[in-house]
C-alpha cells in the first residue's frame, strides 16, 4: 500500500532524515518509534504529501491518506454531529455512526465541541478517520490525552480498520497492545553537514 | 466543497464568528465622517462616493485574517490539504464566505449610509452596483494575502501591507462609477474595467492563494 524508498526530509531546511526505506502493506500496522526531534512528525507530515521530501520516494496510491496531526482541526462552535459531518462531505461519505460508535462519542452529539474535554476532543478527532473511508490512517502521536479506556478503543478501531484491508502509520511511545511492526528511527539521522560547507545560497538565507 | 462554504457561514454567524465586525466598522466610519467633516451637505455630497467605498474596503480588511488564520490554528487547514477535494476549491469557497458574510452586507448597507452623506439620488444605483461589482475582487485577493501570511504570528501587518496596493484598481474604477453616476455623468469605461477587475481576481486568486498555502504548510 505504501513503499518510502531512499527517503530524506527536513525540517525548517535542515536535514533530519536519510536513506529511509520501508513498506507498509494492506492489513499491517507500522508503529514509528525514536526520540523526541528525531523527525517522527516530518516523516509523517512528507508521506501524506503536505511537504516534498529532499531525496527518495513516496509511493502511494492517490487520496489514500487520511492524517491526523497534533492538532485535531475541530470547530468549537460547531457541534460534535456538525463537526464530523462536515469532514465526511468533504471526503465523500455519508454514515456517521459507526465512528461515532467507535470512538463512544454518542452520548455527546449535541455538545459544542468546544465544551467537550481534551480527550473527548481527541476522540473526536480520530473519529475523524473512520468518516474518511480512505485506506490508510496517518497518526501522529494518537492517545495524547487520552485515558486507558480511550486508548484501548483507539487500539480496537485500528485493528479493525486494519482487518478490513486498511492500514496504519502510527507515531506513538505507548504499547497499543495489539501485534504491531515497529520501526526505529534512530538509525536514519541524517549526518549533519559538515561545518563550513560549501554552500554558497545558504549564506544569504 | 459547498460543504466548506456552509460550514463558513455557520462559524461566521455563530457567537465569535466575527459577523458584523465589518459591518459595524462600516457604520462607525461613515458616520464620524460628517462630524470630521462638519455639515456642509454639498462637500458630504462631493466626497460620500469615495468615503463609501472607501470605508467598505477597510471593513474588508479587517476581517481579512479570519479567512484562514483560524483554519490553520486548530490543524483544519493540514487536513483540507489532503483533503480529495482540491485546495484551490476550498479558498475559492472560503472567499466565497467571506463575501457572503463581510461583502453583501457593505453592499446593502451602502445606500443606507449614503443617506447620512447626502449622496445624490443618482448615484444610489450606481454605488450599489459599483460595489456589488467590486467587493468580490476584495475578498479574493484579500483570500490570497491570507494564504500569503498564513502561520505567521501577527500577520494581520503585512497582510494589510501586502494586500492594499492590489485593492487601489478597484477602489479608483468603483469610486470613480459612484462619483460619475453621482453627478449625473457617463459611466464609460470604469464599468467594464471594474468587472475584469473582479473576473481576473477570482480566476486568479484561488490558484495563487493554494500555491501560496502549500509553500506554508511544509
Amino acid at each position: 500500500m505504501l513503499t518510502v524508498s531512499g527517503l530524506a526530509c527536513a525540517r525548517g531546511g535542515v536535514p533530519i532524515l536519510e536513506n529511509l526505506s520501508f513498506r507498509l502493506s494492506a492489513g499491517a500496522a507500522l508503529v514509528l518509534r525514536g526520540p523526541n526531534g528525531i523527525g517522527k512528525t516530518t516523516l509523517l507530515r512528507t508521506v501524506t504529501g503536505l511537504q516534498p521530501p529532499l531525496a527518495g520516494q513516496v509511493d502511494l496510491a492517490p487520496d489514500a491518506v487520511a492524517y491526523a496531526g497534533h492538532a485535531d482541526g475541530i470547530k468549537a462552535m460547531l457541534t460534535v454531529t456538525e463537526n464530523l459531518r462536515f469532514w465526511a462531505g468533504v471526503f465523500g461519505t455519508k454514515d456517521l455512526a459507526p465512528a461515532l460508535a467507535a470512538f463512544d462519542l454518542e452520548r455527546l452529539t449535541d455538545r459544542f465541541a468546544g465544551t467537550l474535554s481534551a480527550g473527548q476532543k481527541r476522540r473526536l478527532g480520530l473519529a475523524r478517520l473512520a468518516v474518511s473511508g480512505r485506506p490508510l490512517w496517518v497518526l501522529d502521536e494518537p492517545t495524547v490525552s487520552l485515558d486507558a479506556e480511550s486508548t484501548a478503543l483507539f487500539a480496537k478501531a485500528v485493528q479493525r480498520h486494519c482487518a478490513q484491508g486498511g492500514a496504519a502509520l502510527m507515531a506513538t511511545h505507548i504499547d497499543l497492545g495489539f501485534e504491531a511492526e515497529s520501526l526505529d528511527l534512530a538509525p536514519y539521522r541524517a549526518r549533519l553537514p559538515e561545518p563550513g560547507a560549501d554552500d554558497f545560497d545558504e549564506a544569504f538565507l | 466543497m459547498i460543504g466548506v462554504l456552509r460550514r463558513d457561514l455557520a462559524l461566521a454567524m455563530r457567537a465569535g464568528g466575527g459577523f458584523g465586525l465589518g459591518l459595524s466598522f462600516f457604520l462607525i466610519v461613515v458616520v464620524l465622517v460628517p462630524f470630521a467633516i462638519g455639515p456642509d451637505t454639498s462637500i458630504l455630497g462631493r466626497i460620500a462616493p469615495g468615503i463609501l467605498w472607501l470605508g467598505a474596503l477597510l471593513a474588508c480588511l479587517l476581517s481579512l485574517d479570519r479567512i484562514l488564520a483560524l483554519d490553520w490554528e486548530d490543524g483544519s487547514l493540514d487536513l483540507l490539504a489532503t483533503a480529495p477535494i482540491p485546495l484551490e476549491g476550498v479558498v475559492l469557497m472560503k472567499a466565497a464566505a467571506h463575501w457572503l458574510t463581510t461583502g453583501l452586507p457593505l453592499v446593502l448597507a451602502a445606500p443606507v449610509l449614503g443617506v447620512l452623506l447626502n449622496l445624490p439620488v443618482p448615484g444610489y444605483g450606481w454605488l450599489t452596483l459599483s460595489l456589488a461589482l467590486g467587493t468580490p475582487a476584495l475578498s479574493a485577493i484579500g483570500a490570497f494575502g491570507a494564504a500569503l501570511t498564513v502561520g505567521l504570528k501577527r500577520g494581520g501587518l503585512l497582510l494589510s501591507l501586502l494586500v492594499l496596493p492590489l485593492y487601489v484598481p478597484s477602489l479608483i474604477f468603483g469610486a470613480e462609477i459612484a462619483r460619475r453616476g453621482a453627478e449625473g455623468l457617463a459611466i464609460g469605461a470604469a464599468l467594464p474595467l471594474l468587472a475584469g477587475i473582479s473576473l481576473a481576481s477570482l480566476a486568479i486568486m484561488p490558484f495563487a492563494a493554494a500555491a501560496a498555502i502549500r509553500v506554508n504548510l511544509r
